[in-house]
């Protein structure tokens, strides 16, 4: 039986070395190759094929990934330490066809052989993100996506201040913003992007600031303007996910009649007093805005956060779920909030799930809707008298 | 009795009660005995021809009475009947 204390050269004498065009030809053949090197040398370059699980974790994980004592297995690591020793352990526990390539993979690359090379993590990257590379859920290349993936928030206030600064710290390589408004005392309460001596500076470059000092990787781009069906579709044809932090009902089917129309996927979360909701829609994959909406309320019943008040950590948890849901759809992994509705309740500590159908009436995604003319975006029946009792509507 | 949850733009209509235990073996005939109870609810929650207002959802437990039969969706002493109306709040005026 090895020990930890038994030289190498005792231990190679027990294992079948192989070169390493005869472990190529035997992978090919079917055999299971199997890297034990640690995940950052994994990251920066391995072979094609190959399952990784570091020494340190094989014992754990044999069940996992190799669970048949009879498979052919071949192991390799750097240049062939490691490895033998995995090999003996293996052989040991009954494993009856093992062997090692000789040589590593620094031998497999001095001798010309193709590797998969680094998926695109500078050394910088692989340190700051390692918490997610760890998650096998995740991954280098869930993080690669991530920085490839482009977010836009519309508003940088209670919902947008959170979750612009999670999504920026996640790595989310381009975040544009649209705001219009200046950052102001009342809102430092729960817009935890913004600070004290940026009262009056727009909330753009406000949230770009913070943005910038937390991660240089990430592009911020500011969009100094409120939405409106002008301009809407250029802005939002720039991205891959919308975030709709709007306090408004015109913004908001605005944004979801112009979503559609691009099928882009809509996070879309409210909050008000100790409330919140949150939904993912994704344009004809679950329902829109408007199936679960037909009608915005009157004015009376939907008061905003400025005249009824808000518990800002509510704006912090409601913010950083739409953070998670972007994340997840960046990512592509999970289950976003597709067809569903999540209550949360604050003062009760009580979420609450409900079903949220397509519409097949829906004017705006159901069967056979006709595409509406640009004039009528984020219109509803009563939007003008709606418009008007509202002293001030933006984006 | 069913169980009706308020939200929280009606609460000012039910003396701040979120939660409240509501006679009816109909969708419609718990809504109806809420706003017997709450009158301040009656038009918020109903038009004038007595059907439900187009931007209140109601839902039984998880399922939105819209897919169910409407007001006539039949209800159990052990459901609960959710209304929601669309909020905005988000970022500030």
């Amino acid at each position: 039986m090895a020990t930890a204390a038994e030289p190498i050269d005792e231990i190679k004498r027990r294992i079948d070395l192989i070169t390493n065009t005869t472990a190529r030809d035997e992978v090919q053949a079917g055999a299971k190759l199997i890297d034990v090197r640690e995940p950052h040398e994994w990251d920066e370059a391995h072979l094609e094929g190959a399952v990784h699980v570091p020494q340190g974790e094989l014992l754990d994980r044999l069940s996992e990934v190799a669970p048949d004592r009879s498979e052919r297995i071949v192991l390799y690591c750097r240049t062939d330490n490691r490895s033998s020793r995995a090999a003996d352990t293996l052989q040991n526990l009954g494993y009856e066809s093992v062997s090692v390539m000789q040589g590593g993979i620094v031998a497999w690359q001095e001798d010309g052989l193709p590797i998969v090379a680094a998926q695109g993590l500078t050394p910088e990257q692989r340190m700051r993100y390692s918490r997610h590379t760890l998650l096998p859920e995740v991954g280098v290349d869930g993080q690669v996506k991530l920085l490839n993936s482009r977010v836009l928030l519309i508003g940088a206030g209670g919902l947008g201040a959170p979750s612009a600064f999670y999504l920026a710290a996640a790595g989310v390589g381009t975040i544009g913003i649209v705001d219009d408004d200046v950052v102001d005392e009342s809102n430092l309460q729960r817009q935890v992007i913004h600070t004290t001596d940026r009262v009056g500076m727009p909330k753009t470059a406000s949230a770009k600031a913070s943005i910038e000092a937390l991660n240089p990787d990430v592009e911020v781009i500011e969009h100094r303007t409120r939405l409106n069906a002008e301009n809407i579709l250029e802005i939002i044809s720039e991205y891959d996910i919308l975030v709709d932090g709007a306090d408004n009902f015109p913004t908001r089917y605005l944004l979801n009649d112009a979503s559609v129309r691009l099928r882009k996927p809509v996070v879309s979360a409210s909050i008000l007093a100790f409330d919140g909701q949150i939904s993912t829609f994704v344009p004809y994959e679950g329902p829109c805005y408007r199936c679960l909406y037909p009608v915005p309320p009157p004015p009376e019943m939907a008061p905003s956060c400025g005249a009824a008040g808000v518990l800002g950590v509510m704006a912090g948890v409601m913010g950083l779920l739409q953070a998670n849901e972007v994340i997840k759809l960046a990512a592509g992994i999970g289950e976003p909030l597709v067809g569903r509705l999540l209550l949360y309740d604050s003062l009760g500590t009580r979420f609450t799930e409900l079903k949220v159908n397509r519409d097949p009436d829906c004017p705006i995604c159901g069967e056979g809707a006709p595409e509406i003319p640009e004039s009528e975006m984020g219109k509803f029946p009563d939007y003008e008298a709606f418009c008007a009792g509202e002293p001030v509507v933006r984006a | 009795m069913p169980t009706v949850k308020i939200p929280p733009v009606l609460r000012a209509q039910t003396g701040g009660e979120a939660q409240l235990e509501t006679p009816g073996s109909t969708v419609g005939d718990v809504l109806r005995a809420l706003a017997d109870a709450h009158p301040g609810t009656r038009p918020q929650l109903f038009a004038d021809g007595g059907e439900l207002n187009r931007y209140v959802n109601v839902y039984l437990n998880d399922e939105d009475v819209r897919v169910l039969d409407g007001l006539d969706t039949t209800v159990s002493d052990s459901d609960t009947v959710v209304i929601l109306p669309a909020m905005a709040g988000g970022r500030d005026l």
